[in-house]
């Protein structure tokens, strides 16, 4: 129970900062756009997949965009990475509960181990967003937390060119922070996902791209007691 | 009709079509202007040209730039009567140069970007090589991010790209 001197003291302290109140509410404009047969994108079936595909050239230009905008605001090369990696995290999770609710009925599952959680991302994941499977999913030799995932020419990065000076960038990030999202979503707590340039010296695959995934500690262990306890 | 269809092709990007004919192909040269006459890109795709000295690559877009304003403007032809919400019709201006040892070739976007292609007078279609470039640019240039309109064309893509293109083993 404070006394009352504190309590005024309290006070005192409240009227010297200045408070700012919150604005009022504006009025809720929706902003989505009505077509003329009234049917938005969220009327659609979320399961019809083979007439959604979009055109590679407005994804480029939205991209673009994204990139430009954030580019303008992040003072180094790192910035601008965890920038475009936070901008995919959300859609990481959103993409979890859309793609298990996609899956063929009889054998709908999630994933639940390490090992399937991997496969999902390179398998499941890669097929809905970029049309095919990933290249490779290797284990790295000296850190059982970290996995990696190779695509030899990841699709954001169809027209990007990298200048010179910032030669250290992978716009790749963007989709290092879907993957995150979807494994910190499923329960794979991780520490980081982050895209690394693997294609120098490459003649056939110049853009070549690993996607490093450093999961936690705990959830190594996790798999590994689930494992020992014959799961 | 089968030009037309040709040029149809060409133009979706799809891919190049190459044939028998296209085996002697030989394309000397590309430069790129921007709408202002600045040289923003300069490439030679064959070996063994005669060196031209960076200053005369401007001096010669500089010049080409000038040229073509005044071929736009002096039109012989009698103005046809102007169109309700149309745009007026475009005059292309010099559209192509030949001399016995070279055919150069201009195409300029609507945005007043000139392509400029200097090829053999026997090359054939290089409206249609010139539109692929075009479209090359517009891919790998016009949509990268870390491109800024109007400057030097330092793009990786883009140089591999024409290379893939234009360089003929």
């Amino acid at each position: 129970m404070p006394s009352m001197a504190d309590a005024a003291s309290t006070s005192q302290a409240l009227t010297d900062l200045t408070i700012t109140p919150l604005p009022p509410k504006k009025p809720h404009v929706p902003s989505l756009k009505y077509p003329s047969n009234r049917k938005t994108i969220y009327d659609r079936n979320l399961n019809r997949t083979k007439t959604s595909e979009i055109s590679l050239a407005s994804f480029a230009y939205l991209f673009n965009s994204l990139i430009s905008y954030h580019q303008s605001r992040s003072p180094s090369v790192s910035e601008l990475e965890t920038r475009l990696n936070r901008a995919g995290y959300p859609i990481g999770i959103k993409m979890l509960d859309l793609l298990l609710y996609r899956q063929e009925v009889r054998r709908a599952q999630r994933p639940t181990r390490l090992l399937d959680m991997l496969q999902f991302v390179h398998g499941t994941l890669w097929r809905s967003l970029f049309n095919r499977a990933a290249d490779a999913l290797e284990q790295s030799t000296s850190k059982r937390n970290e996995y990696m995932i190779v695509d030899n020419e990841p699709v954001v990065n169809t027209f990007i060119s990298i200048p010179k000076e910032m030669s250290q960038l992978n716009c790749a990030a963007f989709v290092a922070g879907i993957i995150e999202g979807m494994c910190d979503a499923a329960g794979f707590g991780t520490e980081g996902v982050s895209a690394h340039w693997a294609g120098e010296g490459d003649e056939l695959w110049p853009g070549k791209t690993i996607f490093l995934l450093r999961f936690k500690e705990s959830v190594v262990e996790r798999d590994e007691a689930i494992k020992a306890g014959g799961g | 009709m089968a030009d037309g269809l040709k040029r149809e092709r060409g133009w979706s990007g799809s891919a190049p079509p190459f044939n028998t004919h296209t085996a002697k192909m030989v394309v000397f040269a590309l430069l790129i202007i921007n709408k202002a006459g600045g040289l923003i890109y300069n490439r030679t795709f064959s070996p063994g040209l005669q060196n031209l000295t960076s200053n005369d690559a401007l001096i010669l877009a500089g010049t080409f730039h000038g040229i073509h304003a005044i071929s736009r403007s002096i039109n012989p032809a009698p103005q046809p009567p102007p169109q309700p919400n149309a745009r007026r019709p475009p005059t292309t201006g010099i559209e192509s140069l030949e001399s016995s040892h070279f055919r150069l070739t201009c195409f300029q976007t609507p945005t007043g970007v000139k392509f400029l292609l200097f090829t053999s007078p026997e090359q054939p279609n290089t409206d249609v090589v010139v539109r692929r470039c075009y479209e090359l640019y517009g891919d790998f240039v016009v949509k990268n991010p870390f491109y800024s309109m109007e400057m030097p064309i330092r793009v990786e893509k883009f140089e591999r790209a024409l290379a893939g293109y234009l360089v003929r083993p």
